[in-house]
């Protein structure tokens, strides 16, 4: 596997965002500051979920990361390179709230879009995609087509997409906010199975609490208007989460925690004026 | 029942009711033409104007003049195919052209701004000058070219079917989902392998029902041009030809009118399948 491979950068962290600014539509009567002064640094390993309302930024954040926006100011350091170099690279997998499959290709072929475009021949390409089919579960389904798979079976796809080029870093965009709830629980146990069986950093961005804190080792609490961070709660849960993790007290108490650190925030927005930081 | 058994059975189906159709009105008609609404409207059903449908099958199998000893039928075929394969050569041209167009216009917006108003402005030129036109064009170019119609009837037909290629590649290139836009970025993608793997198998849907537009168009640009520069040897030419004869051989016309809607008819079915093979990968319609 391609992660075994000794890696010297192996000592830096995942993310560092340091003093990053985000202005939209800069000098226009409708300029938006998007993100203010963000700091954050994820470690190697480490699953870190970005929760806040609407419009507070969380999503470019992640864009940001990604490389798919530009900073106002500041910088982003990925795998110990510039954000820009790291998705040239190809360092990270990303998934989004719709899967985003090709209606045109089958399940195999979509997962090997990554693959593709990084010029592997199609023998190794199609054996990383069964590798990669066998992790989340779809083995047989390797040769339908996306449209013949339901909601929470793209998404598992998309996933396996994702991960296809082996990536140390995954950046997921409300990866289940379309799914029902059922369906979305399934799917979190899924990605922490994954998770610990890869050893792949998380960025997962979100707007339900307990999601933010069940996949979490650590939840960024961010505001809107201008966007910013507003607490880091650590979860503390460890790694081995069950459906019994979810009616634990350990757990109540850290969405408890969450959703106080958010309250503090939506107090703010109310009291227009009032200086709450 | 399939549908395809449906399909096959309802093609001559359809054929039995316009007959049907035509008799019909025949029988009951009057004679001489009449008067709707103060207008003269209902044709004439005599024979000479409307000769039976048996008449004009019948006569497929006559000379096409007398002492001739080709049938009627092998003439039209012929002309009927000649066409068809210049309409079908300017079908191709014009839907790679159309794609060409269109992606030069994704790729670069200064030339869609630049290129669309002539685009649409061209599609106004009444086509029965353009043949002539073009001929004449051709003539500045060498005498061997203007000899060689048949390339003035596939430019026509080019000119036509090209236009609602263009437009409808334009607009699927340009309705790729934002997401899948941003996918193709995180992974680096370069444009023209986003264009490749991406905008353009997402066009598809938009690109295959214009291509049935665009064999449709081919064949009037190709039959008028053949008409307007008589061309000898395709049915428009025949149609001019055997209206001539009209009235001393009514139902002559209507064998080369057969030619020209089995020319119509086939370019059709070559087109469906053509979309067909293009959507074979793309859900069906409904999901």
């Amino acid at each position: 596997m391609d992660s075994a491979v000794p890696n010297p950068a192996v000592q830096n962290p995942a993310v560092v965002v340091s003093g990053v600014r985000k202005v939209f539509n800069r000098g226009a009567a409708n300029q938006v500051d998007a993100l203010i002064d963000i700091d954050l640094t994820v470690q190697r390993g480490e699953f870190v979920s970005l929760i806040g309302p609407s419009g507070c930024g969380k999503s470019t954040l992640l864009r940001l990361i990604a490389d798919l926006i530009e900073p106002t100011d500041g910088t982003l350091v990925v795998n110990g390179k510039p954000a820009h170099q790291a998705r040239l690279d190809q360092d990270y997998g990303m998934a989004f709230q719709q899967s985003g499959l090709f209606d045109w290709r089958t399940v195999e072929r979509n997962i090997e879009l990554p693959l593709e475009l990084k010029g592997w021949d199609k023998g190794r390409r199609r054996a990383r995609s069964a590798e990669m089919l066998a992790l989340v579960k779809l083995s047989e389904f390797a040769t339908h087509m996306p449209w013949q798979l339901s909601g929470g079976m793209q998404q598992r796809v998309a996933i396996a997409r994702a991960l296809a080029a082996h990536p140390e870093l995954l950046l997921m965009d409300e990866p289940f906010g379309a799914l029902d709830e059922m369906t979305r629980e399934h799917m979190q146990a899924e990605l922490l199975r994954i998770c610990s069986e890869t050893g792949t950093t998380v960025v997962f961005v979100t707007h339900s609490i307990p999601e933010a804190v069940y996949l979490a080792d650590r939840v960024v609490v961010m505001s809107p208007r201008p966007g910013r961070i507003t607490a880091m709660v650590d979860v503390g849960l460890g790694r081995d989460r069950s459906e019994l993790t979810r009616e634990a007290t350990e757990f109540f108490d850290r969405v408890t925690e969450v959703r106080e650190a958010l309250r503090g925030t939506h107090v703010g927005d109310s009291l227009t004026g009032v200086d709450d930081r | 029942m399939s549908a395809r058994v449906r399909k096959l059975i309802m093609f001559p189906v359809a054929f039995g009711f316009v007959a049907a159709a035509w008799e019909g009105y025949k029988a009951v008609g009057p004679a001489n033409g009449g008067r709707l609404l103060g207008m003269r409207l209902l044709p004439r059903t005599s024979n000479r104007t409307m000769p039976h449908v048996w008449e004009m099958v019948s006569r497929l199998g006559r000379p096409e003049v007398r002492g001739s000893q080709q049938t009627i039928l092998s003439v039209v075929t012929a002309a009927t195919w000649y066409s068809f394969r210049v309409a079908f050569t300017a079908f191709v041209i014009g839907a790679a052209l159309g794609v060409a167009v269109a992606v030069l216009m994704a790729r670069f917006r200064l030339v869609e701004r630049g290129l669309m108003p002539y685009l649409i402005m061209s599609q106004t030129v009444p086509i029965i000058v353009l043949g002539p036109l073009i001929i004449g064009l051709m003539a500045y170019g060498s005498r061997d070219l203007v000899s060689k119609t048949w390339i003035a009837a596939t430019l026509l037909g080019v000119f036509l079917a090209f236009f609602p290629v263009a437009v409808a590649t334009l607009r699927g290139l340009q309705s790729t989902p934002p997401a899948s836009m941003e996918l193709m970025d995180s992974l680096a993608s370069p444009w023209w392998r986003t264009l490749l793997k991406l905008r353009f198998p997402a066009a598809v849907p938009f690109i295959a029902p214009s291509l049935r537009i665009a064999g449709a168009s081919a064949v009037v640009g190709v039959v008028v041009a053949e008409i307007s520069l008589g061309i000898r040897a395709g049915v428009g030419r025949l149609i001019l030809s055997y209206g001539q004869e009209a009235t001393s051989d009514p139902p002559k016309l209507y064998t080369a009118v057969f030619g020209a809607a089995a020319l119509g008819l086939v370019m059709a079915l070559v087109v469906a399948v053509i979309d067909r093979q293009m959507m074979r990968r793309h859900p069906p319609e409904g999901i």
